[in-house]
């Protein structure tokens, strides 16, 4: 039976390499855009494997989910035709050779040596799971990857929300949101299927962010859920009321940052180290800077797929019925 | 082997001819929507004979309920993004098909 | 304990096709492809690192590491690709251009 389960880590290891090899040779760029999203749905089938169940559902809603949309939204702006105003020099045979001797030769040699390293990781230390499985009863949850995410290293979890509202300012700085869908109208069936799944995503997220305190789940999977019904929504037709565009979405967004440096602050007046939560405390606050993350993630996420500041999509739907909308 | 198992691994094994004619379909029917026939078809199908043997070895009715779910949720979207498929090909002028 | 060490030499592997696209390709949505395959051999790497056996759960540091790093790598690419579709509004180049003032040949 042992041999069986290694086939199949070998079947699927060789799968990875061949589609992720694939993808980037394809010459059609949608292609490659659907292959990576089936490479993403594979990857998290791996970390099933490798007994990372949280990472799993991270990959298979955000990797392969969320990035997959990213793409595809991108590369229906920017075309699969590589253009460009000057031809590109002719590359001499030199030039060409370069890479595949630096990745052929540098990327070997520090295989062995890493692979080597990790042997010995094995063999000598069990890591810091036992460090954090025996703090487990005082961090406020049962599950131990939602203690080391939002309490034992909380303050990676708020830099993180630092990154994600960065990127959101970077892209709102970029460039304007223009609808999803100009020509024609969603299809009946698209919304429909909108309704009926705005809902049980809304139902889904909120239970795998109750999960997430005592098995896999918690704030990334569920934002990256809810902000899937929210784009789902928006692919239905329907849209944000003009007067939610100004501070409310910008508060929504920031929300998942502004609890966790309030909560800081708060720790911090009351004598511990910043998020250093008191114990009888530490479960509510956990789940409460979860509920928030999760809806200020989804949030983020849905305007990232926009791609762009929202001012001007509110000037030109005004002329439109508007079809009004509370996302959540 | 208890019984469950048994049954599990029949059913496991009865999915797989329609897993296989949705792929083969897939990959040799001739036109766009008689790829989408093949694989939506198919793999409804499949899929909800991997969730029959699954609901053997579930533990408790939640799991199965979960299960379940999840088997209607995907037919639901299978579905409708073949329809969107289909749609947009449609609209974007793509011939059927036909034996000449 | 063969199978996450085999694993970790998938994840460089991912890492090495990831980097040599990075360098080859030229359009911009290609190079942002390869470097979320290269975040993915990392992720394998670590995961691979942290993993626990057959049936148990992975150490969760290296976890919560790489779904942080999950998060991040998300923000990149939405990033890349607006900036990538800034540069194709403003030049109408999907791939980086030579600058006309560089090119000293």
């Amino acid at each position: 039976m042992i041999d069986l389960v290694l086939a199949f880590d070998l079947i699927l290891m060789t799968t990875l390499i061949s589609l992720a090899w694939l993808l980037l040779a394809s010459r059609d760029l949608f292609r490659a855009v659907v292959l990576f999203i089936a490479f993403g749905l594979l990857l998290a089938l791996a970390w099933t494997r490798l007994g990372a169940v949280d990472v799993a559902l991270a990959e298979a809603a955000i990797g392969a989910g969320i990035t997959g949309t990213l793409l595809l939204v991108g590369l229906g702006k920017l075309g699969s035709a590589e253009r460009c105003r000057r031809t590109p020099r002719p590359t001499t045979f030199l030039q060409r050779l370069t890479p595949a001797v630096l990745i052929g030769i540098i990327i070997p040699s520090v295989t062995i040596i890493l692979l080597l390293e990790l042997r010995q990781l094995q063999i000598v230390s069990s890591g810091q799971q036992g460090l954090v499985l025996s703090l487990l009863d005082i961090s406020g949850t049962d599950h131990p990857v939602t203690a080391v995410l939002l309490n034992f290293r909380a303050w990676d979890t708020l830099l993180e929300k630092g990154v994600l509202l960065l990127a959101l300012v970077s892209i709102w700085s970029l460039d304007q949101a223009r609808p999803l869908f100009h020509q024609e109208a969603p299809s009946p069936v698209l919304k429909g299927l909108s309704q009926l799944y705005l809902p049980i995503l809304v139902i889904v997220s909120g239970a795998l962010l109750w999960q997430g305190g005592y098995a896999p789940g918690g704030a990334f999977q569920a934002g990256a859920l809810l902000s899937a019904g929210i784009l789902l929504a928006i692919l239905g037709g329907r849209s944000l009321l003009p007067a939610w565009y100004g501070m409310p979405l910008r508060l929504l967004a920031g929300c998942g940052l502004l609890i966790f440096i309030l909560i800081a602050a708060a720790t911090l007046l009351a004598g511990n180290l910043p998020l250093q939560y008191p114990q009888e405390l530490a479960g509510a606050l956990i789940l409460l800077i979860e509920i928030v993350a999760t809806v200020s993630i989804a949030v983020i996420l849905a305007a990232a797929v926009a791609g762009g500041h929202p001012a001007e999509i509110s000037a030109t739907e005004q002329q439109q019925p508007p079809s009004s909308e509370g996302t959540s | 082997m208890t019984v469950t198992e048994i049954i599990t691994t029949m059913l496991l094994l009865a999915s797989l001819p329609f897993f296989l004619a949705g792929t083969l379909g897939l990959l040799r029917f001739p036109d766009l929507y008689c790829r989408l026939h093949a694989l939506t078809k198919a793999d409804n199908l499949g899929l909800g004979l991997v969730v029959l043997a699954l609901i053997f070895q579930a533990d408790n009715v939640q799991q199965i309920i979960r299960l379940l779910l999840t088997w209607l949720l995907v037919l639901i979207a299978g579905a409708t993004v073949a329809h969107l498929i289909a749609r947009k090909a449609r609209g974007d002028g793509h011939k059927h098909w036909s034996r000449q | 304990m063969t199978a996450p060490i085999l694993y970790a030499g998938c994840g460089i592997i991912l890492f090495s096709i990831g980097l040599h696209a990075l360098l080859v390709r030229r359009h911009l949505l290609r190079k942002i492809l390869a470097a979320n395959i290269m975040g993915s051999g990392v992720f394998m790497l670590f995961i691979a690192a942290g993993a626990r056996g057959e049936g148990t759960a992975a150490d969760p540091v290296p976890q919560v590491m790489v779904l942080t790093g999950i998060v991040v790598s998300l923000c990149f690419t939405a990033v890349a690709i607006a900036l990538a579709v800034r540069i194709h509004n403003l030049t109408d180049c999907t791939t980086l251009a030579v600058d006309e003032e560089s090119s000293i040949d």
